[in-house]
């Protein structure tokens, strides 16, 4: 027998073990490096008034979550309203990360949807979007008072998935 | 009572599947005739419990059985009876249910007209059709039963997706489903032909109408999804590259390959080895499409639910089935003889060229698609590749194709004259650059893909069209001679021409179409390609189990009203999901449409997405009249004439036992 025409049958069983490698793994679990590390510094100027900024330093001291969103985000709506009952419950102050959007669109998607947020920093070219890893709105991240990121989720946050991937985290105190 | 009627329809339809697989190559491979004869009983057999199966979960569907849990979770009181129809393959377990069925369908034909060849033969390749029945209903029966019950009965079900609930999804999974499973013919044919380890070019002959219908109905399934995403998904666009989409278009690229590869080996009886080998690929990549679709191991935006258990199952019959047969492959290869000597301007070498980019370029999408597995186990991270790797990769590998297309009809088998064929092609290649260069003057920002795909859509159409003059020229009227080319001559050059055109309507798009996001208010303008869409507001319908925000435009050119056009926005009651429905005005050169966004705020102004799309339906044309060519060359009369004196040579030598000779070689169309 050649040699050779075993050559489809090899490609093939290679192929096959690649195959049983991805099989159970949720593809859509994207880890990220930053989890317990500092948050990326930012300084960006408020979507409100442009004139203002805010760094990552103002918010030392608190521990927050930075919600990522646009006005062109579909899924950024359906986690609405959940992001909106997150911050009049009060106990976790949510900043808003405007990403790759358009100052005019993102303010009247806030005034038609509602703002819930304390603040948000407008990011039009999406460069802290990058320092932050951010591969898609809507994207959700919890950092803590000293600036670490305790914990991130991609996609539209629910109560079922803040209760499983930040509410654990939150029982520890705060460290300042 | 009545479903569980159907599953035990389905464990009496493996029962016979299991006889079909096993007694008829048992028989053929030991020359028992008995056993070989039960290969068509047991396929009609099988057959008809499937049937019974598939219709009695339409009955389920449409009389709302909700004790039913595939049905609770795919259908409600409000659904419209021809969506309760489609869900029954709207989901996971019934279109698993439909892919088994038409596979009995393949099989039946198959048995039915099979009835000029060798009895030996033809137990093989049902044999091996049955092994694939085994497989796919061990698969519903083990990890995916639809007839699953739910006591006590539910009093209302869930929804069929609303993406899924239009009408082209009605007949696009049972066309491409078609295709997909048509190519288990030429599979079981090459398999049977290595089993009796007599791999000659008649095999070929008798599975290439097969070939070329499976082809057909798996061409037209790619563009039905194409088309429906287009209108449905609101986007406008047309083909994403998305890893469920490559999965369909790995085996269409392979089975492009295949059909020109089964021409040299019946022709000429050259490739006999590498037509084996592709026509396991083509089925094959037809299996790996079923795995990635339905195993969760990529994301996409039409993969079924994901689970561990039913991707190990395929997986698992991937290898049975395809390892098999690649190491039979292996084994027996050494064994098949070389065909006809070729030198190195012929039209073997035309269409080897052919098959090496095809082949090719299901190999670049299968990497494409794998990639994010590739990258994570090389541990390079999560990593995927979108559609500029495959716009790039497909284009550096299908210009090669277009370039020299043309010159295969045109090329003589064994040899020719490279110098011939080049001078006779000039003056066309002349047309071709200026039908390209001459855009890019006047547009002024043509890009340079746009240019080659301009020149090189003109170049295929009218190499295509001077063909058709050139084999008639001596008839008494070029055009009135067409009958003189037989139909798979025609059948081919139709499909050619379908390229072109599908090449000219895709490059138009790609670098003429126009998108633009607006914020409109009710009575405003939107201008774009001379056509003025005027949004006269939005207003509030109902439907049978949705409501829906209808804009309401209308569009004018030069003063004329042209059309109105009424996107909508809907909510489904069930599940509450949120629907876009674009609306269009379509045209043989260019379509407008237009989809509703969000309200933005509260005197009436809405976020609108319009589109002016030229020459966009030439991409389903094309892909039309590919369809139309494949269907045309299978309708051949040489397989029908062939089939009549294989019968009659039959049943002259009735009882020696000895195959019946075949007919002449049909001449070649040119």
């Amino acid at each position: 027998m050649k040699l050779t025409l075993l050559l489809p049958l090899l490609a093939f069983v290679a192929l096959g073990v690649l195959l049983k490698s991805g099989i159970g793994k949720d593809p859509t679990l994207v880890p990220s490096p930053l989890i317990a590390k500092p948050a990326p510094a930012f300084d960006l100027p408020l979507l409100a008034d442009q004139e203002q900024r805010l760094t990552r330093d103002d918010l030392l001291g608190t521990r927050y979550l930075l919600n990522v969103w646009g006005s062109w985000c579909p899924a950024c709506q359906v986690e609405h309203p959940y992001i909106t009952e997150l911050a009049e419950g009060g106990e976790l102050p949510v900043y808003g990360l405007n990403w790759k959007d358009e100052a005019g669109e993102a303010k009247r998607w806030l005034d038609y949807f509602g703002n819930p947020y304390r603040a948000n920093l407008y990011d039009p070219s999406g460069r802290t979007g990058i320092d932050f890893g951010v591969y898609g709105a809507p994207e959700t991240f919890l950092i803590d008072a000293d600036g670490t990121v305790l914990a991130k989720h991609v996609g539209p946050l629910d109560a079922q998935i803040f209760a499983e991937t930040f509410a654990p985290l939150l029982t520890a105190e705060p460290e300042s | 009572m009545i479903p569980e009627l159907g599953q035990f329809a389905l464990i009496l339809a493996l029962a016979m599947a299991v006889i079909q697989g096993t007694l008829p190559i048992f028989g053929a491979q030991m020359g028992k005739t008995t056993w070989m004869n039960v290969a068509r009983p047991a396929a009609f057999g099988q057959a008809t419990f499937v049937t019974i199966a598939l219709a009695v979960l339409t009955y389920a569907f449409v009389t709302q059985d909700f004790s039913v849990v595939y049905v609770a979770q795919n259908s409600n009181l409000l659904l419209p009876i021809p969506y309760r129809v489609s869900a029954v393959w709207g989901a996971h377990e019934g279109s698993l249910l439909l892919w088994v069925w038409i596979l009995a369908v393949w099989t039946v034909a198959v048995a039915l007209f099979s009835r000029s060849q060798p009895d030996g033969f033809i137990a093989r390749v049902i044999g091996v059709m049955g092994w694939i029945s085994v497989g796919f209903l061990l698969f519903t029966l083990l990890t995916s039963n639809p007839f699953l019950r739910h006591v006590p009965a539910l009093p209302d079900g869930n929804d069929l997706n609303p993406l899924l609930q239009d009408p082209g999804l009605i007949i696009h999974p049972p066309m491409l489903y078609t295709g997909y499973v048509g190519f288990s013919v030429a599979f079981a044919f090459a398999i049977a032909a290595l089993l009796e380890g007599r791999v000659d070019s008649r095999w070929v002959r008798w599975s290439r109408p097969w070939t070329n219908v499976a082809w057909a109905f798996l061409t037209i399934g790619i563009a039905l999804g194409s088309w429906w995403a287009y209108y449905e998904l609101g986007w406008g666009g047309w083909w994403f590259w998305d890893p469920v989409e490559n999965a369909s278009f790995m085996p269409w690229l392979a089975g492009t390959a295949l059909i020109h590869s089964q021409a040299v080996t019946d022709k000429r009886g050259a490739f006999k080895s590498w037509t084996i080998l592709l026509a396991i690929s083509a089925f094959s990549l037809s299996l790996l499409g079923t795995f990635l679709v339905r195993s969760g191991v990529l994301t996409s935006v039409h993969a079924f639910a994901s689970d561990p258990e039913r991707g190990m199952f395929i997986l698992g019959f991937l290898f049975v089935l395809c390892g098999g047969a690649l190491l039979l492959y292996a084994i027996r290869a050494p064994g098949i003889a070389t065909g006809g000597q070729f030198s190195t301007v012929s039209r073997e070498t035309a269409l080897l060229t052919n098959n090496l980019f095809m082949a090719g370029s299901a190999a670049m999408v299968l990497v494409g698609t794998l990639y994010p597995l590739i990258a994570e186990a090389a541990g390079w991270g999560k990593i995927s590749v979108g559609p500029p790797y495959f716009g790039l990769m497909f284009f550096i590998l299908m210009a090669p194709i277009i370039l020299l297309m043309p010159y295969g009809p045109f090329t003589r088998w064994r040899s020719d004259n490279a110098g011939r064929l080049v001078r006779d092609s000039l003056p066309l290649l002349a047309v071709s650059v200026v039908a390209g260069v001459a855009p890019w003057i006047v547009w002024q920002d043509l890009s340079i893909r746009g240019v080659l795909g301009l020149a090189g859509g003109i170049w295929v159409m009218a190499m295509t069209i001077k063909y058709l003059l050139h084999v008639n020229r001596s008839a008494k009227s070029r055009w009135l001679g067409m009958p003189r080319l037989s139909r798979a001559a025609l059948g081919m050059l139709l499909a050619h021409l379908g390229v072109g055109v599908f090449l000219i309507g895709v490059t138009m798009v790609e670098t003429r179409g126009i998108e633009k996001d607006v914020a409109m208010k009710p009575g405003e303008s939107f201008e774009a390609n001379g056509y003025d869409f005027q949004f006269l507001g939005v207003n509030r319908v109902d439907g049978p189990n949705y409501q829906a925000d209808q804009g309401v435009f209308s569009v004018s050119r030069g003063g004329d009203v042209i059309a109105e056009l009424r996107p909508e926005k809907r909510g489904y009651s069930r599940g509450g999901q949120i629907m876009t429905e674009a609306a269009i005005d379509p045209g043989l050169t260019r379509d407008l449409y237009v989809s509703l966004g969000e309200p933005l705020d509260e005197t009436g102004s809405w976020a609108v997405r319009v589109y002016f799309k030229p020459f966009i339906r030439w991409i389903w044309l094309g892909a039309l009249m590919m369809m139309a060519g494949g269907m045309l060359a299978a309708s051949d009369q040489r397989y029908f004439r062939e089939a009549a004196a294989a019968r009659k040579a039959r049943a002259a030598a009735q009882g020696d036992g000895e195959p019946a000779a075949q007919g002449d070689e049909a001449p070649a169309a040119a």
